[in-house]
């Protein structure tokens, strides 16, 4: 029982290591001085009303929602069909094709940027938010894909098939049968790709042009030591978002596979 | 039969096509295109179109690209050795040692960190690891070192402990999947012919795992070449990777032809050896079972 406990120690360790930056990050948010160093000076609101007062940052926040907001519902959708086709329908290259899709997953992102971004300059297009859309669609779709697989793969064939034979259309099927089962799928589908695109820099970065993102905003503000306080009290609020989205989005997915009644693997990849 | 099989595959395709043709445009397409763009050279302010392997002559002959090639050859493989290493362990733990019923919760909390944003993670490994760091304090405080560390921030080090960091989640959970789909019995079987906890491990559950380890591998090393930030942030001089080089070439130099050929090559290199890994790995489970 001895290599048991060790385990148990690693474990917490490792944890430990894994939050550490993110156990940082609210303790500079609200410290009293500058210099992100310790020891600590004593508590303070100020980096925090200092956000409310940063027009560029508003500007950035605005553009960072409405990237992640089209993103998530695009790369829903597109991930909606590749799932449906892999769990319905036997075609021909069927592996070879969902693969590709899944691609983005594995691929450097840098590589999936610069290639983008050579197209569009050689296309002549200007870079702005709806550039970002496209590449952020792209590496996201394989996430809606993997979630949107777990829904759909359990989804009880003859329940349909009862529908059609009822006198339902295919259409009308889906949308009563199929649509009410795959929806807690897809709601955290709407939340994983949401928060991939508002964290996402590299592509962001590539591809907007003149009109940063909050990680992009983020990134050119790095370079002011005297700014480090405000970026920490802007991760802080970054990092509840997103843990609370992924909080939501993991309640949801628990639901779909509830509904679905399938065993828990856990983990959304 | 035939008929029904047809339908079924030209619906089956009908419905997979408009993500298919979202990834040709967006990713197959762009791709060719730098392909396309690495045979060209930049003439000033524009591009000559004209086919040339002059760029690939460069990047294999200046020792610049060589030695940031390798750099990140060698950095990302560091990453990947390290991260499969100390995830193994996690994933073991989490698979045999946590009841059913808890897991999801511990693979939930080890995915959290990951999507937090990971340009301020990074960042923040530059505090942790800076000169007078939580780490240096702790270890001067409690009598270890009496000087700060200075190997653990601006060099190759540092890359590897904020990268092994960044993707400790892609190791643990496939190496997580392939020990789950492990059937227990085997293990008590083992153990019941008289084989030691060790050699039951070394020869039932380290082999059945190999899958997973493999996936780790890849998932690990093939975006790790690719990483910017991290060199960047943390890297300082002796830790600038290619892709560093690829955004220089394009942005500040403004030589795009330049950038898409190193950029072909970071793939055809990464490619090459996931191939390898992979072809290795079939070899090795053939003659092994």
């Amino acid at each position: 029982m001895t290599g048991k406990r060790v385990l148990t120690a690693y474990a917490v360790l490792y944890l430990l290591f894994l939050y550490a930056p993110i156990v940082l990050l609210p303790l500079f948010a609200f410290n009293d001085g500058t210099v992100i160093a310790f020891p600590l000076r004593g508590f303070t609101l100020e980096w925090f009303e200092e956000l409310t007062r940063t027009a560029a940052l508003h500007q950035a926040t605005l553009n960072s929602l409405v990237i992640a907001s089209s993103t998530s519902v695009l790369a829903t959708c597109l991930g909606m069909f590749a799932a449906r086709a892999g769990a319905r329908f036997r075609f021909p290259g069927k592996g070879g094709i969902l693969g590709f899709i899944m691609l983005p997953l594995v691929l450097p992102e840098i590589i999936v940027a610069i290639s983008l971004l050579v197209v569009l300059l050689q296309l002549g297009l200007s870079l702005s938010i709806w550039t970002v859309v496209a590449g952020h669609v792209l590496i996201c779709t394989p996430f809606a894909v993997a979630i949107l697989n777990g829904s759909f793969a359990g989804l009880d064939r003859s329940l349909e098939e009862a529908a059609v034979d009822l006198g339902e259309t295919p259409l009308s099927t889906f949308r009563l049968v199929t649509l009410p089962l795959v929806t807690p799928g897809i709601v955290a589908s709407l939340l994983i790709c949401f928060t991939i695109s508002l964290d996402e820099f590299i592509i962001a970065f590539f591809l907007s042009g003149n009109q940063p993102t909050l990680p992009v905003y983020l990134w050119s503000q790095l370079r002011f030591p005297g700014r480090l306080p405000i970026i920490f009290a802007l991760g802080t609020i970054l990092v509840c978002l997103s843990v609370g989205l992924l909080v939501a989005a993991e309640i949801f997915r628990r639901r779909g596979l509830r509904k679905a009644g399938l065993k828990d693997t856990g983990g959304f990849l | 039969m035939g008929r029904l099989m047809r339908t079924d595959g030209a619906r089956g395709l009908a419905l997979v096509s408009p993500p298919l043709l979202y990834a040709i445009l967006m990713l197959a397409a762009p791709l060719l295109m730098i392909v396309l763009t690495s045979f060209w050279t930049q003439n000033f302010m524009e591009i000559d179109r004209s086919f040339t392997l002059a760029n690939y002559r460069e990047a294999f002959t200046d020792p610049l690209y060589r030695t940031l090639m390798l750099r990140s050859l060698r950095i990302s493989g560091l990453v990947t050795l390290v991260t499969v290493l100390t995830a193994f362990p996690i994933a073991y733990f989490v698979s045999f040692h946590v009841a059913p019923e808890r897991k999801s919760l511990w693979l939930f909390l080890i995915t959290i960190p990951f999507w937090t944003s990971y340009l301020i993670r990074v960042f923040l490994w530059r505090v942790i690891l800076a000169f007078d760091g939580p780490v240096n304090g702790t270890l001067i405080g409690l009598g270890i070192i009496d000087q700060p560390l200075s190997f653990i921030l601006y060099n190759a080090n540092a890359v590897i402990i904020t990268l092994a960091h960044a993707f400790a989640p892609f190791a643990i959970l496939p190496i997580f999947v392939s020990l789950e789909r492990i059937d227990r019995s085997l293990l008590e079987a083992a153990r019941d012919l008289g084989e030691s906890t060790a050699m039951t491990f070394l020869r039932v559950t380290l082999p059945l795992a190999a899958p997973g380890v493999l996936a780790a591998i890849l998932i690990v090393f093939i975006p790790t070449i690719g990483d910017y930030v991290t060199p960047r942030l943390v890297g300082g001089s002796g830790g600038t990777m290619i892709a560093n080089m690829i955004y220089a070439q394009i942005f500040d130099l403004n030589d795009r032809p330049m950038g898409a050929t190193l950029a072909v090559c970071a793939m055809a290199v990464v490619g090459t050896i996931a191939v390898a890994l992979i072809l290795l790995s079939r070899r090795w489970t053939r003659t092994g079972g």
